[in-house]
């Protein structure tokens, strides 16, 4: 059943414009008055019970991220230090933007067998799905590095190889940084 | 002619067929791992067993004959738990490593399983530990622990290669294919053993992890190692892009059942020779300027060649340039060379065969002597004559322009007539010496980049079909001939299909499967 939506009439006074143009300079002019006198307040140690709109002072301070979310990937390794990854390719196959790229090698312990010679993502092309997550039989990649920052002048820069991706293989602790600090 | 009902369905076949062939002709597909039509019946999987009323026990499809009046049931609660249980026994001691295992995708205990799978293990014993991916032989890599046992490996060993290298060790569950002492699995016919093991036992050392099965796509094909024909498929990367492999596009190559030919068999030197279509190619036309051979586009390299020819032909008429064509070509090819330079041109100088070649070996089986394919295509299409007298006539100065297809003229004795030749075209596929020397170099595609027939050495028309584009710049060789015959002012037809119609009066796709009849004197049958 459609909604009828009945469409707000505006008085000659709103029409007239200036006015309506006034009343919202000193609406934001307020706010913005009303916030510097709270947060200087604050700075002396004044009205505590009173909050000022805060704003993250990014990139300084950053926003708490929920432990769920998919962020930048990580290769997780093996006690020995080598890559857990056996490049079943489960995660190329399964990625809907085609930003993996394995190439298999014959690993000389035959109880391996199979290992990554490159692996590469393409994060300029990764949708950030988690696809690849959920398909890894051994718990290769994960997306829990919090890291939401990588850019690149170039495309070339954009892609991720096996070390890159290794580097940040420690499971993440929950960075001091990352916690948000309340003015 | 025994009559008997297999799942409601009646079907009569010859005395002696076995159940799991009379459900196979009638479309229902008992899963089985130990049975291949081509070797001897080992009844050792138990995989195939099925209820037939009047027996009290199941009995293994494989084994039991078929006679009048039974009734089998292949899909009854008792077959479909009998097929659970010996997938748990098979996979007791499995060591469930599809993801680095090569065959997975394409392995016969992950398709039962997902069909008559426990799920649920119950398996709380140790496995037993065997030996771990080592190579047996040139080709193959065998692991103990993902074998069940079905020995068809050690059956293709005695029955059809006849060189008995495996043999079943020990007893029990720490039974184990394994070499003989001394020996190691290098026949001829090595790689056969890889795509009759059902699991991921026994895999290809070129193959190994360069791909996963379910990234190739397949075409059907002829092989080009022999003039034998063996049906193949060219398994190519499909759905992954060529890049992520190195440029790599044909993958691997399988045989493809022809009970006339290759039955399920093909040689390892045909399995492993698919390098030739993504290496050492020639991408773009070359022309040499001054010393050197430089890139050049299609039309000033086709257009120098037809005014050398012209040339050639207006001073010294049809002796002045000749041709070697190569039994490497198609039929299409050699009928699109013989309608320009001998119905047209009325070249006196054609020639095909190279004396030189050296023969490859051969024995009873499948592998021929003769290293090409179409050999027997350029004799029933007319061609006679070797290159020697061609080429002894170029390098008299006889001929001043001389037309390449394929062959490598440049060793030994060719090597020093070829020399001499005044201005020699090559249309190849590969870099040789041959092309290296040439004054224009036309680049042909591969049989994988093209459609055609070859006939075999029986006379045999087999079709093989296009998988890929030509790579880089390169282009269909009787495209190539009906470009340079439109620069020369006559008209032909590029297409093979249009070729093969005006040819035999039927179309491509109206050739049979498995091949024309070998009967010359009987039309193509379709």
């Amino acid at each position: 059943m459609a909604i009828k939506v009945e469409e707000k009439q505006l008085t000659l006074l709103e029409r007239l414009y200036v006015l309506e143009v006034v009343r919202g300079i000193a609406l934001t002019t307020g706010h913005f008055f009303r916030n510097m006198a709270v947060h200087i307040a604050r700075l002396f140690g004044l009205a505590k019970d009173k909050k000022g709109s805060t704003t993250f002072q990014y990139p300084e301070e950053r926003r708490p991220l929920a432990p769920r979310l998919r962020t930048l990937h990580r290769l997780t390794r093996r006690e020995d230090g080598a890559p857990r990854c056996v490049a079943c390719m489960m995660c190329e196959t399964v990625c809907p933007a085609h930003c993996i790229s394995i190439v298999a090698g014959e690993h000389p312990n035959p109880l391996i067998e199979k290992y990554p010679t490159r692996f590469d993502i393409d994060l300029g092309l990764c949708v950030f799905c988690g696809y690849c997550v959920e398909a890894c039989p051994e718990d290769a990649i994960r997306m829990d590095t919090g890291v939401l920052e990588f850019t690149s002048f170039s495309r070339e820069g954009m892609v991720y190889d096996l070390n890159k991706l290794l580097a940040r293989s420690e499971t993440p602790k929950p960075n001091e940084e990352s916690k948000v600090k309340t003015a | 002619m025994p009559t008997l009902t297999i799942d409601g369905q009646e079907v009569t076949v010859d005395a002696g067929t076995t159940v799991i062939q009379a459900a196979e002709q009638i479309g229902i597909n008992i899963p089985r791992y130990c049975y291949h039509p081509g070797l001897s019946l080992a009844g050792r999987c138990r995989m195939c067993l099925v209820e037939i009323e009047t027996f009290p026990n199941l009995q293994i499809a494989c084994y039991t004959r078929a006679q009048d009046e039974m009734v089998v049931s292949t899909t009854s609660e008792r077959v479909l738990s009998a097929r659970q249980s010996m997938l748990e026994f098979l996979l007791s001691n499995h060591p469930l490593d599809c993801p680095v295992c090569d065959q997975s995708g394409e392995c016969d205990l992950q398709n039962f399983y997902m069909d008559h799978g426990q799920y649920q293990s119950r398996f709380l014993e140790n496995k037993v530990k065997k030996k771990k991916a080592f190579p047996i032989g040139p080709h193959v890599i065998l692991d103990q622990e993902r074998c069940i046992l079905c020995t068809r490996c050690v059956r293709f060993t005695e029955e059809v290669s006849k060189s008995n290298e495996l043999g079943v060790f020990n007893r029990g569950s720490r039974s184990v294919i394994d070499l003989y002492p001394t020996k190691s699995l290098d026949n001829p016919y090595s790689g056969n053993v890889i795509d009759i093991c059902p699991v991921g036992a026994l895999t290809e050392r070129e193959f190994r992890f360069k791909c996963r099965v379910w990234y190739l796509a397949s075409q059907e094909s002829i092989c080009t190692g022999c003039s034998r024909g063996c049906n193949i498929s060219l398994d190519y990367n499909g759905s992954r892009r060529a890049y992520k492999a190195g440029g790599r596009r044909v993958m691997r190559i399988k045989p493809r059942y022809n009970p006339d030919i290759n039955k399920w068999w093909i040689c390892d030197e045909g399995r492993f020779g698919y390098g030739f279509i993504d290496t050492d190619r020639i991408e773009t036309p070359m022309q040499r300027t001054t010393s050197d051979l430089e890139p050049s586009d299609w039309d000033p390299a086709l257009a120098r060649v037809a005014e050398t020819v012209k040339a050639a032909y207006s001073e010294k008429g049809a002796n002045g340039v000749g041709v070697i064509v190569s039994p490497q070509l198609s039929n299409e090819e050699l009928l699109a060379c013989r309608e320009l330079f001998v119905e047209k041109m009325k070249l006196t100088n054609v020639a095909a065969l190279n004396p030189w070649e050296e023969p490859g070996e051969a024995d009873d089986f499948l592998r021929n002597a003769d290293r090409n394919p179409n050999t027997k295509g350029v004799e029933d299409l007319g061609y006679s004559g070797d290159a020697k007298a061609v080429l002894e006539k170029a390098a008299e100065g006889e001929i001043e322009v001389l037309i390449i297809f394929r062959h490598n003229l440049a060793d030994g004795e060719a090597g020093k007539l070829l020399e001499k030749a005044k201005f020699v075209v090559y249309v190849g596929t590969n870099w040789n010496a041959t092309a290296e020397r040439a004054h224009v170099v036309l680049p042909g595609a591969t049989h994988a980049e093209k459609d055609g027939t070859f006939t075999n050495f029986e006379g045999r028309v087999q079709r093989f079909k296009q998988a890929l584009l030509p790579i880089g710049d390169s282009r269909n060789d009787s495209q190539i001939i009906s470009e340079m015959a439109a620069k020369l002012g006559y008209s032909l037809p590029a297409s093979a299909d249009e070729i093969f119609e005006a040819w035999k009066g039927i179309s491509l796709d109206e050739l049979s499967g498995s091949g024309s009849s070998v009967d010359p004197d009987t039309a193509v049958q379709a």
